[in-house]
């Protein structure tokens, strides 16, 4: 294809049409036309989505991933976006995420749908902005800008507490982002310039900024508790259980399935490169804090009763083995990390789902008062048997590709920190077994009585959760071609 | 040249016209006329340097493409101002075309402390702003809480003022040639004579006295609270920048090349105003008292322009009058509709006046520096400065901290007008003609076109 015929390409597509569909949204009145909007505007996103997965070798395909405007020329920063094979991949779990978590939701009733359905597409597209920004300020402003309708989200359409929750959840992050903007211009100052400014923004410049150890010792830091904020690793993860039970569980999801794995991304695509040796120096604390805040996380799970704070808990310990393998530089480990990235997100939004039918159901999240649901309910059962073992990570689901990796490569650097992290895996076993005893046998009672079966689109997207969860449980090829060039890009740069 | 001359004969045209004029609001539609051709006036003169009045002004006063562009900005800031206000500095009082033409005074004294080249000028400047400000202040006359503001304004400036006019007195004493003129007051960059240094620290208290910088702040809650919130706008947004760019422009140039030997002093001046501003405002249940406190703390980063004196802190300082100025204004029109001034007055507005609400949430957001707005470029800008600086990065870390502290406050009114809700049949806000709320829109249009593009703006400053 001729590189001059190309109007638009597909980070644009991915980032513009969520934004546009989302503000055309806030203008339609009736609900039920609302819903449907939403539903197809997020179908043709994943199809745009799918379509760039065609396309995805990047030398191929430059033209068609790569796309950078003039912006603050004379400061050096451009509007400069791109896929590649990390971004592909995340890209694409958020286009899968938003239909499923908007179908999965369809009966929920909010008040000014519009609106609500409308900040939804907004964080959307903020999201595809983070995973596609290939220049620092613009990453900046859309890791901002996705956090902005989620805050409206939740405070409105939020549980009892939501106003404080959220505004927590807010306020830790947006000082973590003005930290990260500080880290941010002292790296630039660092920078190589361009034709029309000294420094400049550019990903490229910025990895082969000229910092001295000291220097990367303490910026690392400033990025280091942005990312971390948002992960969340221990001990910056306060705000997320009450943010999770306080948020409308369709909040929730793109909080836990999509919004964690900003961090994550974050500091796969900006620290290790930027940092290569304030990573070496300081990956001892980063693994030693994540596999504590694994052990911890599991520990209060186990005495969690109410079911949202109980995954929030478990998403926790997740998300710090992510952290620790990243941290441990090997190439297995990051492989793993790119599995469980998006194996992370379809098991949780698969929790999340089946969280939700059962508190609307129901009325309530405490384990303790529920009971018996698999006589009512056997498919809803099954389904979640599924996701619950792919928690686990046991084989054949996907989670096992991604941990068994990961801890391939923890292991690698450091036995003791594996055992260690092993036993939260065992302890993960035991919380959500035990969550699954409780909750779906025994005796039903008063509660559970009244719970019927659930309907065919909850089905249908419960099913398309599980063939994700044992097609990448058997065959995780696809993610790994998708990511290789990514990681061996990003080993190479480290070394 | 334009705007000095232009404003203050306008103004005189103010006055004469108040003795014919009897409809009330004919005044307001004069002063815009009048507003829109010194804007107009001193756009030509940005353009292509032309002033249609050529004076020998002895070098007293310097223009150049950069202050220029700041006489524009706080013209259009005032335009906008009228044009969103009007009809609230109409039920001010009996006066009305008495206190616009006080407003042009202002601005004539607004040109004058931008452009100034000697100390006399400053002084004169200061005056000239200042005096009117008093009159404004009191002019809520049955009002006590207006007289004690405008009362205790005055003696605070009046003090402030001799202490200027003392440190004006050693530089001119300590200067080697006798001169007033700013840049010749210290040759070289050693050490710091006596006579300087004090003419120095007397001139940053009395400077920061005017643009409320802490410690020096106190009389600045009282007064805002207590002149008419229209005043108060005006007040807190177009004055405190003009003040800024005098304070930036006299310590550049006067003693820029010193930088380093009174640094310290601004660091401290940066981290007492940030700290003191945030931390009260946060306990402030009057939204008129708590946006007083917050322009403390919005002074706390425009500090930092002097703190860096670089490139990036001049644009930026421009950058963030422009939007400082924006987004206040923004607020205070929409406070001024409110019956009541309390946060909780704030409750459920969302439902009422869904458009109130959502230009007023794009102003806080700008306020608290969130990417999209230009409140967001303009933090970005200064602490860009600070850090190119390279000192004392402690203090910029300390900055950011305090810019989500003061996220808590600004986002309390947010919380308000959208999450909690009025108690029934109450009315929230009155008298919101559509003319209004198409300015609401227009001024949100603004923030977010500079917040997308600052360039806009920064390009002016280089021809």
């Amino acid at each position: 294809m001729d590189p001059k015929n190309i109007w638009i390409t597909f980070p644009e597509l991915l980032i513009w049409f969520p934004l546009l569909a989302g503000l055309v949204t806030f203008f339609i009145r009736k609900e039920k036309t609302v819903k449907t909007w939403a539903i197809i505007a997020s179908l043709i996103t994943l199809g745009i989505s799918v379509a760039s997965l065609f396309f995805a070798d990047s030398v191929k395909y430059f033209y068609l991933n790569n796309v950078s405007y003039f912006w603050l020329k004379y400061l050096g920063s451009n509007f400069s976006i791109g896929l590649d094979g990390m971004s592909h991949m995340l890209t694409a779990l958020t286009a899968i995420a938003f239909p499923l978590i908007f179908i999965a939701t369809k009966n929920t009733a909010y008040k000014n749908a519009n609106v609500f359905y409308g900040l939804m597409l907004l964080t959307q597209s903020g999201l595809m902005g983070v995973f596609t920004a290939l220049d620092v300020l613009v990453f900046y402003i859309f890791w901002e800008l996705a956090v902005i309708p989620v805050y409206f989200l939740c405070s409105r359409w939020g549980g009892e507490k939501r106003i404080q929750a959220t505004f927590k959840f807010f306020v830790y992050t947006f000082a973590g982002s003005l930290l990260m903007l500080i880290g941010i211009i002292y790296v630039y100052q660092h920078t190589g310039g361009t034709v029309f400014a000294e420094h400049s923004f550019a990903m490229n410049a910025f990895y082969s900024a000229n910092l001295t150890a000291t220097e990367q010792n303490w910026v690392f830091w400033l990025f280091f508790i942005a990312f971390a904020i948002k992960m969340p690793v221990f001990p910056f993860h306060t705000w997320q259980p009450d943010t999770y039970e306080q948020a409308p569980t369709a909040t929730t999801m793109v909080l836990s399935g999509i919004m964690v794995k900003m961090g994550v991304f974050a500091v796969i695509r900006w620290i290790l490169p930027i940092f290569p040796e304030a990573v070496t120096r300081f990956d001892n604390i980063v693994i030693g804090l994540s596999v504590g805040g694994m052990i911890y996380a599991s520990l209060i799970a186990i005495k969690q009763d109410d079911l949202k704070r109980f995954v929030a808990y478990s998403s926790i310990a997740h998300i710090g083995l992510m952290c620790a393998a990243i941290f441990t530089k090997s190439e297995i480990g990051l492989q793993g990390v790119m599995i469980q990235l998006f194996s992370h997100g379809i098991n949780i939004i698969g929790m999340w789902i089946v969280v939700d039918l059962i508190e609307k159901q129901t009325g309530t999240r405490k384990i303790s008062e529920l009971g018996g649901v698999a006589h009512k309910a056997p498919a809803l059962t099954i389904f979640l048997v599924v996701i619950a073992l792919a928690n686990i990570a046991l084989p054949l689901t996907n989670a096992f590709v991604g941990e068994f990796m990961m801890f391939s490569g923890l292991f690698k650097f450091n036995m003791i920190y594996t055992t260690v992290a092993l036993i939260s895996i065992i302890l993960a076993a035991v919380y959500i077994l035990n969550m699954v005893q409780k909750v779906f046998y025994g005796e039903s009672n008063s509660i559970t009585e009244k719970i019927q079966e659930i309907s065919l689109n909850q089905k249908l997207v419960l099913g398309v959760l599980v063939i994700f969860i044992f097609l990448f449980g058997v065959f995780p090829q696809p993610i790994f071609d998708l990511t290789k060039d990514t990681i061996s890009a990003l080993l190479i740069r480290i070394k | 040249m334009n705007a000095i001359i232009l404003s203050a004969v306008w103004g005189v045209v103010m006055m004469l016209g108040g003795a014919f004029i009897k409809n009330k609001s004919t005044p307001k539609y004069l002063a815009i006329f009048g507003l829109s051709l010194v804007l107009i006036s001193n756009c030509i003169e940005m353009n292509n340097g032309a002033a249609f009045f050529s004076i020998d002004v002895n070098e007293m006063l310097h223009f150049n493409s950069f202050n220029l562009t700041f006489i524009s900005v706080a013209l259009g800031c005032t335009l906008l101002y009228f044009l969103l206000n009007g009809r609230d500095i109409e039920k001010v009082g009996e006066n009305v075309s008495e206190y616009f033409a006080l407003i042009f005074f202002i601005l004539s004294g607004v040109a004058i402390i931008s452009t100034f080249n000697s100390l006399l000028m400053l002084f004169i400047g200061i005056e000239i702003v200042s005096i009117p400000l008093y009159i404004l202040t009191g002019s809520d006359k049955r009002n006590l809480k207006s007289n004690e503001a405008a009362l205790k304004y005055f003696l605070m400036g009046a003090f402030s003022t001799g202490i200027m006019l003392l440190g004006v007195a050693f530089l001119y004493g300590g200067s080697e040639t006798g001169s007033f003129y700013i840049d010749n007051i210290i040759s070289g960059n050693g050490p710091m004579p006596a006579m300087i240094a004090s003419g120095l620290v007397l001139l940053l208290i009395s400077m920061s006295f005017k643009v409320s910088a802490a410690p020096f702040h106190f009389w600045t809650p009282d007064v805002y609270d207590g002149a008419p919130t229209v005043f108060t706008s005006f007040m807190a947004t177009i004055i405190k920048a003009a003040a800024f760019f005098a304070f930036v422009r006299l310590f550049e140039n006067a003693f820029g090349s010193m930088h380093s030997q009174w640094q310290t002093l601004i660091v401290v001046l940066i981290a007492a105003t940030l700290l003191i501003g945030n931390l009260t405002a946060v306990f402030q249940q009057s939204v008129k008292r708590m946006l007083a406190y917050s322009s403390i703390a919005q002074a706390g980063f425009m500090l930092f322009s002097l703190f860096a004196l670089n490139n990036f802190a001049k644009e930026g300082l421009v950058l963030y009058a422009a939007a400082y100025s924006l987004a206040s204004i923004g607020i205070f029109a929409i406070l001024i509709k409110m019956k009541d001034f309390t946060i909780e007055g704030f409750n459920g507005l969302g439902k009422q006046q869904p458009l109130l609400a959502i230009t007023g949430t794009v102003f806080l957001l700008s306020l608290t520096g969130i990417p999209l707005t230009a409140g967001f470029q303009s933090k970005f800008f200064m602490l860009m400065a600070a850090v190119q600086n390279g000192h004392h990065i402690w203090l910029v870390i300390f900055a950011v901290l305090c810019a989500a502290i003061s996220a808590y406050y600004y986002f309390r009114i947010i919380q308000a007008m959208f999450f909690k809700d009025a108690t029934p049949d109450t009315v929230l806000a009155d008298d919101i003609t559509p003319a209004f709320k198409l300015l609401l829109v227009i001024t949100c249009i603004l923030i977010i076109a500079l917040g997308l593009f600052p360039n806009l703006l920064t390009d002016w400053l280089y021809f």
